[in-house]
């Protein structure tokens, strides 16, 4: 943190460049094989949390990743012309959302979502852009400055309203009492 | 707990309406390895000799290589196995792509189809979801528009579907079986059509178990790296624009005319141009670092890909220049037809009709224009309408119908499978045995691993044995230092090299892997990705199997023998395997068939092409022996080719 209350965070970006992918889907592979447990143990395309929306017909090859779990469906879809070819809004949303079982785990449906392959000790680049032999992503990280977050005191009161509704004020207050002496 | 392989097959009855999931024996697994291997298999054990491949008893089956699907790159190969009405003998095609990488995360390492549907169906798999559809509404239907009209049916655009054309529909035997714009070209389509079987759609999300995790990745990663950068493998006609390999020296119109000095700067530089002003991008199959596929767009027409020498057989068999493949190859595509016989045999009866074998009535209002007359007789062929119900035989069927001379016109097949037109000069004793022998009927599916050429220059000789790994035994590296001229290499030698070109393919079409990384890509420069050192381990790593090379190398012995065995079974005999007459100018008959019989004898088959029991029985394949005793086709008691006194009287 800097005297300015701005702190430096390094912004992890995969860029996808739709021009090279061919649709082979080794990005898919490597991070399904990256997640799977143990490690590597198994393929499952639809464990990754990065996909190909493909189409040869009409030359469509994007790779998205997942991102936030939605609970509501578009209220209306939009429709993108993009270098003379027409993309839906699916296409490019990375979300877990009801209208499609993209980016959802195919056992108990919970929403899947890209954590740049986060390991101890860290990866040089996430899995799907090492897997990547056409340059359709590249991995980059950059510094970015950004406000020191303010503590949003009503945020916080509201949740412990709501726990307290929930489980009485007496185990919020015990199980606080609890964590502080751990901590 | 299996690995690499699921463990279960589909089998789906279309006549009983039947839908069953089974679990497999592993053992097979490690003896047959899976794609060909147990498709062949499953053909010798469940379709009895006599069976009309057009009946329902025969089998369709899509089998996935053992690891496809898996994290091993280039592996995406599915062996789609039946016996072929265009000869009645073992029909084989790959498909690529994505279906068999699918089918395996839908918990299915193949789908066996038995059974005629009383109309139309499809097939519609999501994991343990199996349903016959009705599919009536698509009838007729072109290759694409079913494709997106069943996706958009089950609302899963993830799906992946393979289908038939309206040429499928109507069992023409050229008729090919499409996922995307990949394809199962060749022998299987009709029989998808005779089970009244429109497509099948498969989604899956199940994992595919791999026995090894960690060295399995290193290793496959590994791979991808050395695949992605070794410039000897993939498709180089997908990216180099020199095409004058095969303008220059393969025949024109009907496997006819060769042109030796097509190729110009000039040509080259316009083509190019057509190619990149069209070209959207470069495509890819699953897990594969080579992109092997031109995705072109030409006006009015579909989007589509080609690979290799699809680039080229429209425009060679019509004498006209790459713009005639870019507008007609999606048009044949659509209708569901073979990029590499259909040209053929549109020329052939463009040639009949010059010949006047055949005449103006049976080409009703045909337009003059060469071009023209293509698309004609393309429609007619795919929809059986007037002359095409005839052609839809292929060369041999219809030069059969057709008869007045139209044999003689039939000169390009082998056991009535149409080949690549290459008419040649001197004989090539290995591609003699190839082209004569191979059970896959086609060279594309059979050469590959030895060098084609020799190179004279003996420090890059010894320079290209040095970096030679792929090589699987020493004594080829002796015949290739000793190798001056190509058509000269002791006999040994030519059956030997045969042998292990039939090897490569044997493994990579029972493992899923693709011929461009590995069986067809040592002929040029040696260095292929696969070879049969580091398959074994690959096998060990990825599906738990305990493999080395020589075990894998009696696998493929073993799938050979059962391939040739049902081939043998439904009559297949030495007079049947003979290249065609013309493939060289200069032949040799007497020597060709020594040749011939030395290649019989090394397999440990009968004078006239048959394993011997005792081949059989080495092979674990006691009881294929067994059935080819009771069935009449061995007594038990042959010995092998050069053993036999009618090779001894020939040799005097």
């Amino acid at each position: 943190m800097d005297n300015n209350g701005k702190r430096k965070k390094i912004v992890k970006e995969i860029k996808v460049d739709i021009s090279k992918c061919v649709g082979c889907r080794a990005c898919e592979i490597a991070c399904s094989a990256f997640h799977a447990v143990p490690k590597y143990s198994s393929i499952n395309a639809a464990r990754s949390r990065i996909m190909v929306v493909m189409d040869e017909f009409r030359d469509i090859f994007v790779p998205i990743r997942a991102g936030e779990y939605t609970q509501a469906e578009c209220n209306g879809r939009n429709r993108y012309v993009i270098d003379g070819k027409e993309y839906d809004a699916c296409t490019f949303c990375p979300a877990s959302c009801p209208s499609r079982d993209w980016f959802k785990e195919p056992d108990s449906g919970l929403p899947l979502k890209c954590d740049m392959c986060e390991d101890e000790p860290p990866l040089e680049e996430p899995m799907c852009v090492q897997a990547c032999t056409f340059g359709a992503l590249t991995y980059e990280e950059r510094e970015e400055e950004v406000e020191e977050e303010e503590v949003k005191w009503d945020d916080i009161k509201i949740a412990f309203e709501s726990l307290a509704k929930r489980h009485g004020v007496k185990k919020v207050m015990d199980t606080f009492t609890r964590l502080s002496k751990k901590g | 707990m299996r690995y690499a392989e699921t463990g279960f097959q589909l089998e789906v009855d279309l006549s009983k309406g039947s839908i069953e999931k089974v679990e497999t024996d592993p053992g097979d697994t490690a003896l047959y390895i899976g794609g060909l291997g147990i498709g062949a298999k499953l053909l010798f054990d469940r379709v009895p000799p006599g069976t009309d491949p057009w009946s329902p008893d025969n089998l369709l089956i899509f089998g996935n290589g053992l690891l496809n699907g898996t994290c091993v790159p280039g592996a995406n190969r599915l062996s789609v196995d039946t016996i072929a009405p265009v000869n009645g003998f073992l029909g084989h095609s790959l498909m690529g792509g994505f279906f068999g990488a699918e089918m395996k995360m839908a918990g299915y390492d193949r789908i066996v189809i038995r059974g005629e549907a009383p109309d139309l169906v499809y097939l519609a798999i999501h994991n343990d979801k199996v349903e016959i559809r009705d599919a009536r509404h698509l009838r007729g239907r072109l290759m694409d528009e079913t494709q997106t009209l069943i996706k958009e049916e089950l609302n899963d655009r993830r799906a992946w579907v393979a289908a038939i054309g309206p040429a499928g529909e109507n069992r023409v035997i050229m008729a090919s079986i499409d996922c995307g714009n990949s394809s199962a070209a060749r022998t299987v389509g009709p029989v998808m059509g005779a089970k009244k079987l429109k497509a099948i759609a498969i989604r899956g999300t199940k994992d595919v178990y791999v026995a090894h995790p960690a060295e399995a990745w290193e290793m496959c990663s590994r791979l991808r790296k050395e695949l992605d950068a070794n410039p000897n493998i993939g498709d180089w006609m997908a990216t180099d624009e020199d095409d004058s390999f095969h303008h220059n020296n393969f025949a024109w119109g009907n496997a006819r005319v060769r042109r030796k000095n097509f190729w110009s700067d000039e040509l080259e530089e316009r083509w190019r141009n057509l190619k990149y002003d069209h070209m959207s991008r470069w495509t890819g199959c699953w897990n594969c670092p080579k992109a092997c596929h031109n995705l072109i767009q030409w006006p009015g027409r579909r989007r589509f890909s080609y690979k290799c020498y699809g680039k080229d057989t429209y425009h060679m068999a019509a004498f006209q220049e790459l713009d005639f493949t870019y507008e007609i190859l999606p048009i044949g595509m659509d209708l569901g037809l073979d990029s590499y016989s259909t040209p053929q045999v549109i020329a052939f009866a463009l040639e009949l009709l010059d010949a006047g074998i055949l005449t103006g009535k049976d080409f009703p209002d045909m337009p003059s224009d060469i071009r023209q007359r293509f698309y004609y007789l393309l429609h007619k062929i795919a929809y059986r309408d007037g002359i095409g119900d005839i052609l839809a035989h292929g060369v041999s069927g219809a030069a059969a119908i057709i008869g007045n001379g139209a044999e003689q016109f039939d000169h390009n097949t082998v056991k009535k499978f149409e080949q690549l037109p290459i008419k040649l000069g001197k004989l090539n004793p290995a591609y003699f045995l190839m082209i004569a022998t191979g059970e896959e009927m086609a060279i594309t599916q059979t050469e590959g691993s030895f060098p084609q050429d020799p190179i004279p220059d003996p420090e890059l000789r010894e320079e290209f044995i040095k970096n030679w790994i792929a090589v699987p035994d020493k004594k080829f590296e002796e015949w290739f230092r000793q190798w001056e001229k190509r058509d000269q290499l002791p006999d040994q030698a030519m059956v030997e090299i045969s042998d292990w070109n039939e090897c490569m393919h044997y493994l990579d079409d029972s493992m899923g892997l693709c011929g461009f990384v590995s069986s067809f890509r040592g002929q040029f420069g040696g260095t292929t990705g696969y070879h049969v050192w580091n398959m074994p381990d690959l096998i060990t790593l990825v599906a738990g199997i305990e493999m080395d090379k020589d075990r894998l190398w009696e696998c493929f012995q073993r799938i050979r023998n059962l391939a040739r065995a049902i081939n043998s079974r439904r009559g297949l005999r030495r007079h049947m395997e003979r290249p065609p007459e013309d493939h060289w100018a200069v032949r040799d008959e007497e020597y060709e068939q020594q040749l011939l019989t030395k290649y019989y004898d090394f397999k440990g088959w009968t004078f006239d092409g048959i394993p011997t029991k005792e081949t059989l029985e080495k092979l674990s394949l006691g009881y294929v022996a067994e059935d080819l005793i009771k069935n009449g086709v061995l007594t038990g008691n042959e010995v092998t080719a050069l053993k036999d006194a009618r090779a001894k009287k020939k040799k005097e």
